[in-house]
């Protein structure tokens, strides 16, 4: 059995992001770029049922630039078996949306047949929640979002997959082949180990056009222009209760 | 303004400072020497000794004489553990009395002046007064160099933390002495600097005490002491002469150059209030690796080969025992063992940082695939974003704060040749046995040693197996008892181990020079017979 993981190349959690001067975007030169917290979790969910016994290969898979290449040498270096990646360089006038992401992830998994597609819940750059539903919707295929828990039935090609909702946990039944999302608590993603990253260098990774796979991806939207949320106004700390009354009442005005 | 107030007050200042208890509290934080038991029961003690001395409020502030004094000594002697001498508090000082403090409220305003904290500002000259004084920064110090001894005015800086101005073109630095250290990178890290000196009690650290005891922390391996990036420095010295050398200019060849005594002189030549520091470009990419060694020969080996392979872009070389690690699991939140598979004896943490992400990863990798196949390296793993390098550096920096954590802690700093760097380690677990765990881990890379002995209450005894012997040890080898935590009070009497007499008449007539009444931090740096 096949597993297929979708992975995204971002900005790095730790980062602080700032908006571009010219306001068309965030700023991304020399920023540290590292692969999403959720698709690392999601990585980490495949090696792990892959090390279960459940499935037999891990293919990695990214749509981006070239440089997207090293998100897909870390999911080998975690331990993927091989990668295959879509090459696009992003327009930031013309965002690449998460159906483009979609259809592309439907034309791979079309031509790689996995059993499971496992991706991260959301990116941490855009927050969309959308990928998944989406890959989901374009393939027919049953999904299992913010996963919690999974539990693979090769035998009867189910999974089982606790979700985190709103009103606490709720557990379905998915008939396989299915879509899977990651949330935070599914695992703790293991560290790149050198004897696997140097596993790693003789690994393959597949490169391929949107257009080789017959998508088209023009993108709808344009994005006009990009601004910081407005600056928060410190607190200030008062000396006595009467300087807070005055305040309440000639500043804020609710006296 | 603000200087010729701090002058002022120096020339006013004789013994006063009479700290209340939270203001040490912090101590028992930030590695304090103190045993965790004792220290509870210090800060009890010390404000009913010395809280009857200060304020309007008490009547008229006699010191309370002899018995105090012994509990004093009993007190500092259980909290400053080492077998420290017993320090008689020098009648040659005078007492605070309410004139003087509210002389002190005249100047510094009523909330300048408090049991708690006064805030360095002016203060009329009083040539007859000798008022003792410590001065006192974040108050993270090791080694007692920043708390009173007896009645000791503090003079608290935490008020002077203005930047002054930042040159974004050279990376040069102006501000206060007190401004705390984690600001001050956070500052220069928005204009693309970094502050020359990184250490774990960033948070609460002030630039001032960090020059004033040369403090070496993290970056060292990378950017040097701070003889080096300090530029210029603003002083007050004990007769209340404001010093100021407070250039900005990298290179000045004019005359003697006297930043460099204050440096590191703890205090005790004068009281820094401005401070001008280079601070290098902030580099874009960085790379941590934790690997797992099977000796310490290893170790060594590695650090060479790093040298030579990573060269200019090696940041960091952290090197830890595994008891370290098993006791940094045990007891720092929030972080994860690496390697937990490898039950390995030491543990080596290398940082990059240079400016191309991809060519820095390559030659890390190179490297460390080098190493593995040379032997050197067990095991490893590279972080691949920033919270898996922040939970390597979260083991390497809490391991500190974990050792305080189990209850008494013996901490020794020491520099020793790397060859040699553990077998004082090793030493000391014969010598100890069973009673207490012993725990190597430090900057190998500038072969620096923190030696921490833990054990779960305070003993003589088991004092007594470390010292002196540890101190002897250190001198045999020709090291440094205390590479970078400096000597304070702790220390002050064991100046010899590691320098000649010679040496230390000429620090003390230096001393006699710039403080001829000895009111600038009195008990502390040097030892008492030669002063």
């Amino acid at each position: 059995m096949k597993i297929l993981v979708a992975v995204k190349r971002v900005v790095d959690y730790a980062v602080k992001v700032r908006v571009r001067p010219d306001r068309t975007g965030v700023e991304t030169a020399n920023i540290k770029m590292s692969m999403n917290p959720f698709c690392e979790i999601a990585v980490e969910e495949a090696l792990r049922l892959r090390e279960a016994g459940a499935a037999a290969e891990v293919v990695a898979a990214t749509v981006g630039p070239a440089q997207s290449a090293d998100t897909l040498r870390t999911a080998l270096a975690m331990g993927a078996d091989r990668a295959v990646h879509v090459l696009h360089d992003p327009d930031p006038a013309r965002p690449f949306l998460p159906l483009a992401v979609a259809k592309i992830l439907r034309a791979v998994a079309l031509q790689e047949k996995p059993s499971l597609v496992i991706l991260g819940k959301q990116a941490i750059d855009d927050d969309c929640n959308q990928t998944g539903q989406m890959l989901a919707g374009l393939l027919q295929w049953p999904q299992g979002t913010f996963a919690s828990k999974v539990i693979l039935d090769t035998e009867k090609q189910k999974a089982t997959v606790e979700q985190e909702v709103d009103g606490g946990i709720e557990t379905i039944c998915l008939d396989l082949p299915a879509v899977i999302t990651t949330d935070l608590r599914l695992n703790q993603p293991r560290y790149a180990t050198l004897p696997n990253i140097m596993k790693a260098k003789s690994k393959v990774i597949k490169k391929i056009a949107p257009e080789d796979l017959g998508v088209d991806i023009r993108s709808d939207m344009e994005v006009i222009e990009v601004n910081e949320p407005p600056k928060r106004k410190a607190g200030v700390i008062l000396s006595s209760v009467d300087e807070l009354l005055d305040k309440l009442k000639n500043e804020a005005r609710v006296l | 303004m603000a200087r010729r107030e701090a002058a002022r007050l120096l020339h006013r200042l004789g013994p006063l400072a009479v700290e209340s208890p939270t203001r040490g509290m912090p101590h028992s934080q930030h590695e304090s020497t103190n045993r965790i038991v004792n220290s509870c029961r210090r800060f009890h003690w010390i404000p009913s000794l010395q809280r009857p001395l200060c304020g309007p409020t008490t009547s008229g502030g006699i010191y309370e004489g002899q018995s105090s004094a012994n509990k004093a000594c009993e007190v500092q002697k259980r909290t400053f553990g080492s077998a420290a001498t017993h320090i008689q508090r020098n009648p040659a000082y005078s007492e605070l009395n309410s004139d003087d403090v509210s002389y002190f409220k005249s100047v510094l305003g009523e909330n300048g002046v408090v049991q708690d904290e006064d805030r360095v500002m002016s203060c009329k000259c009083r040539l007859d007064g000798r008022l003792a004084v410590v001065p006192q920064g974040g108050n993270t110090g090791l080694v007692g160099g920043s708390v009173p001894v007896y009645d000791e005015v503090i003079v608290g800086l935490a008020g002077m933390d203005k930047i002054i101005s930042f040159d974004n073109v050279n990376g040069i630095l102006t501000s206060e002495a007190g401004c705390v250290l984690e600001n001050l990178s956070k500052l220069v890290e928005n204009e693309g600097f970094i502050m020359p000196l990184d250490l774990g009690a960033k948070g609460s650290c002030h630039i001032g005490g960090n020059i004033s005891t040369n403090a070496g922390g993290l970056r060292f391996i990378r950017y040097g002491s701070l003889h080096g990036s300090v530029l210029g420095l603003e002083v007050v010295l004990a007769d209340g002469t404001i010093l100021d050398m407070l250039t900005t200019l990298r290179k000045d060849n004019t005359g003697y150059d006297l930043k460099h005594l204050f440096i590191g002189s703890e205090g005790s030549l004068g009281v820094v209030t401005k401070i001008s520091v280079l601070t290098p470009a902030k580099l874009p990419s960085t790379n941590v690796a934790f690997l797992s060694c099977n000796d310490y020969k290893s170790c060594q080996k590695l650090l060479l080969a790093a040298r030579r392979s990573l060269g200019e872009i090696l940041s960091a070389f952290e090197f830890m025992d595994h008891h370290c690690i098993d006791l940094a699991m045990r007891h720092v939140e929030g972080v994860h063992n690496p390697l937990p598979a490898s039950p390995y004896k030491f543990y080596v943490l290398i940082e990059t940082t240079g400016s191309d992400e991809s060519y820095d990863k390559t030659k890390l990798e190179a490297f460390l695939l080098r190493s593995m196949e040379d032997g050197l390296v067990a095991d490893g793993v590279i972080a691949q974003d920033i919270s898996q390098a922040t939970n390597f550096w979260q083991i390497r920096e809490g391991i500190s704060e974990a050792s305080v954590k189990v209850g008494a802690v013996y901490k020794y700093d020491l520099s020793i040749p790397v060859e040699k760097l553990y077998d004082i380690v090793e030493e000391m677990r014969c010598r100890l046995g069973d009673s207490a765990e012993v725990l190597g881990y430090g900057h190998l890379g500038d072969g620096n040693l923190h030696l921490n002995i833990v054990s779960s209450k305070y003993d003589d005894n088991t004092l007594g197996r470390i010292e002196p012997f540890v101190y002897e040890w250190t001198s045999a080898q020709r090291g440094s008892i205390s590479a970078e935590h400096g000597l304070g009070l702790m220390k002050a009497e064991k100046i010899h181990y590691s320098k000649s007499p010679e040496a230390v008449q000429l620090m003390a007539s230096i001393k006699k020079l710039l403080d001829p009444n000895s009111i600038l931090n009195p008990y502390k740096v040097l030892p008492q017979s030669v002063l």
